[in-house]
């Protein structure tokens, strides 16, 4: 089925020429047809005739023996990067509108290597959440069920669309954007291949922004080598963006197979939480098992700050949050709200065009900015956001990688987590640290719990080290074997 | 430390939020809550520890004094809420 393949699969068969890119756009336009109003995965979906248009353009170039490496690839992008002419909301109100004039520079680069895009997955508002369920569109509901219960899980966030689109199979995979955890998180929620890169790896330009220390788009598929492929696609250097690295793009679509044989990967003793499900430790003791099985050598390594990353990050992440979000005044592009002043026109459009968890986000943003409370707060989690980064930088003088879970539970129910929102931020408590630390890192599915839900483990490597994490993840992926599939999927039952 | 109604308002001022007086007190609550959990980063020692701005991946770069992109008015103004002409419009702010 043509919907169940990887982008590595697909490629192939697209380049043996076993069926069209047009057939492949159109089987999922299908599922999409079908599956998307119980999974609100896609806020936009693309017009038929501009998705096979571009479909046909790829069988043109595999016809004349000049394919691109995603050539006909359909994938989904989240709704966070601007798309020439195609309305991108950023999951909000305030830009329910929106149709940016310009193209992101992540999206033109994969639109250059030959992908098709399907339409634009749905997210948290403005990325702000770990559930998606601060959508101005909707919940997302993740495909995946409790064995014996109906009950509406969330797909995590905030790539929750997008996260649900590849794992359901209205996408082959689909583009994600992590600020403290946005695409592991989901990833490892909906039983899929997650990977935030090295800060600076892909271009931040044309992407709506939350945190720009902290934002860093990357790749959510169904396998590890296909993480490679399409990072390798995504990624590369932009003058547009100020913190575009300049290194040259490794071939990380041959990274997932390399042997790990000999490298050394740290367990940090830290993230052993108290309180932590066993079923997670189990599968964490798993992990370290099948790598040590593949002839990696396994270390106990110490980060002493981990438990203070959360912390950092909740005024860190406001912060930047409230000086970038600064730019929604009704003026110049956006929802506007009329009023009799200027001022008025401010407070009003915005008050009613962000959500409530975005609108607390900035006020948490401008008061620890604020004249009094800089230094106590802002400039304070600043110099222990530098701890946090030391204590990755001194365990990579001792290890490659490290392995630890991506989240602290499986996917959790609408419902649940949502009265506290301190309750809802320890959901990010193992994937922020490597945020803060801008170091690249990726969740990968190794089991289900015993309610039948996937669980991920992360792999964190040094920065500008991608790399090592594909082949560790690909060791990882081969030794658990992870084939299950979620209750609903474009696949099951037709 | 606690947060209070009045600093609250003062903020929402700040980041040009109206709210009402009933989501001011709802609002109040949940960032006060969130400042309680964030204050244990007043147990770290940062003394002598420089603040981290950015990744610090990279150094920034210089570019050329140049014009590099531009005569996209149109464009720019295609995404305006309210134009007049090749104007944003607003209230009058000038009495």
């Amino acid at each position: 089925m043509l919907t169940g393949l990887t982008l590595t699969e697909a490629r192939a068969g697209l380049a043996a020429r076993k069926f069209s890119a047009r057939e492949l756009a159109q089987a999922h336009l299908d599922a999409i047809g079908r599956l998307n109003t119980q999974l609100n995965a896609y806020i936009t979906v693309l017009p038929e005739q501009d998705v096979l248009a571009a479909a046909d353009a790829a069988d043109a170039r595999y016809a004349s023996g000049a394919a691109r490496l995603m050539d006909g690839l359909p994938v989904g992008v989240k709704d966070l990067f601007c798309t020439k002419g195609v309305k991108t909301t950023a999951a909000s109100k305030m830009l329910a509108n929106f149709v940016p004039p310009y193209e992101s520079s992540v999206t033109a680069r994969l639109l250059e290597a030959g992908s098709v895009f399907l339409g634009k997955t749905n997210l948290d508002e403005f990325a702000m959440g770990s559930a998606n369920i601060t959508s101005a569109f909707g919940s997302v509901l993740n495909p995946w069920k409790r064995q014996g219960d109906d009950a509406a899980l969330v797909p995590g966030g905030s790539s929750g669309g997008s996260a649900a689109a590849v794992a359901a199979g209205l996408a082959l995979a689909a583009t994600g954007t992590d600020t403290g955890g946005s695409i592991r998180q989901p990833a490892a929620f909906c039983g899929i291949v997650g990977l935030k890169p090295t800060y600076g790896r892909c271009s931040r330009w044309g992407t709506i922004a939350f945190a720009s220390s902290l934002d860093q788009a990357g790749p959510m598929t169904r396998s590890v080598a296909d993480a490679g492929l399409m990072l390798e696609a995504m990624a590369g250097f932009d003058e547009k963006d100020s913190t575009s690295s300049n290194r040259p793009v490794p071939e990380f679509s041959k990274a997932a197979g390399k042997s790990v044989k000999g490298l050394r990967v740290g367990i940090p003793a830290e993230y052993r939480a108290p309180g932590m499900p066993e079923e997670i430790a189990k599968m964490w003791e798993q992990g370290i098992a099948w790598l040590r099985e593949a002839g990696c050598e396994v270390v106990d390594v110490s980060l002493p700050h981990t438990k203070y990353g959360l912390a950092t990050y909740y005024i860190i992440a406001p912060a930047e949050c409230s000086s970038n979000l600064a730019r929604y005044d009704g003026i110049r592009f956006g929802e506007r709200q009329d009023a009799s002043t200027l001022d008025g026109i401010y407070e009003r459009t915005r008050a009613e065009g962000f959500g409530p968890e975005v609108r607390n986000r900035i006020l948490m943003g401008t008061y620890v900015l604020s004249a009094g409370y800089y230094d106590a707060y802002y400039l304070k989690a600043q110099k222990v956001r530098t701890l946090i980064k030391r204590d990755f930088v001194q365990a990579f003088e001792q290890v490659d990688v490290l392995l630890t879970p991506t989240a602290p539970s499986a996917a959790f129910a609408q419902g649940e987590n949502m009265d506290d929102p301190v309750q809802m931020y320890l959901n990010d408590i193992f994937t922020v640290p490597a945020s803060m630390a801008g170091v690249p890192a990726m969740s990968v599915p190794v089991g289900l719990d015993s309610r039948g839900l996937p669980l991920g483990l992360q792999i964190i490597g040094r920065h500008f080290d991608e790399e090592t994490v594909l082949s560790v993840g690909g060791a990882l992926e081969a030794a658990a074997g992870f084939a299950h599939k979620p209750a609903l999927h474009a696949e099951a039952g037709v | 430390m606690s947060l209070d109604l009045a600093t609250t308002r003062r903020i929402a001022k700040l980041a040009r939020i109206g709210l009402e007086d009933a989501e001011l007190e709802t609002v109040r609550q949940k960032l006060d809550g969130i400042l309680g959990w964030v204050d244990q980063l007043s147990e770290v020692d940062v003394e002598g520890v420089p603040p981290m701005v950015g990744t610090e991946t990279e150094a920034l770069r210089q570019r050329d004094d140049a014009v590099t992109d531009g005569n996209c008015r149109d464009a720019i103004l295609s995404c305006a809420p309210e134009k007049s002409g090749p104007f944003y419009t607003v209230p009058k702010v000038v009495e």
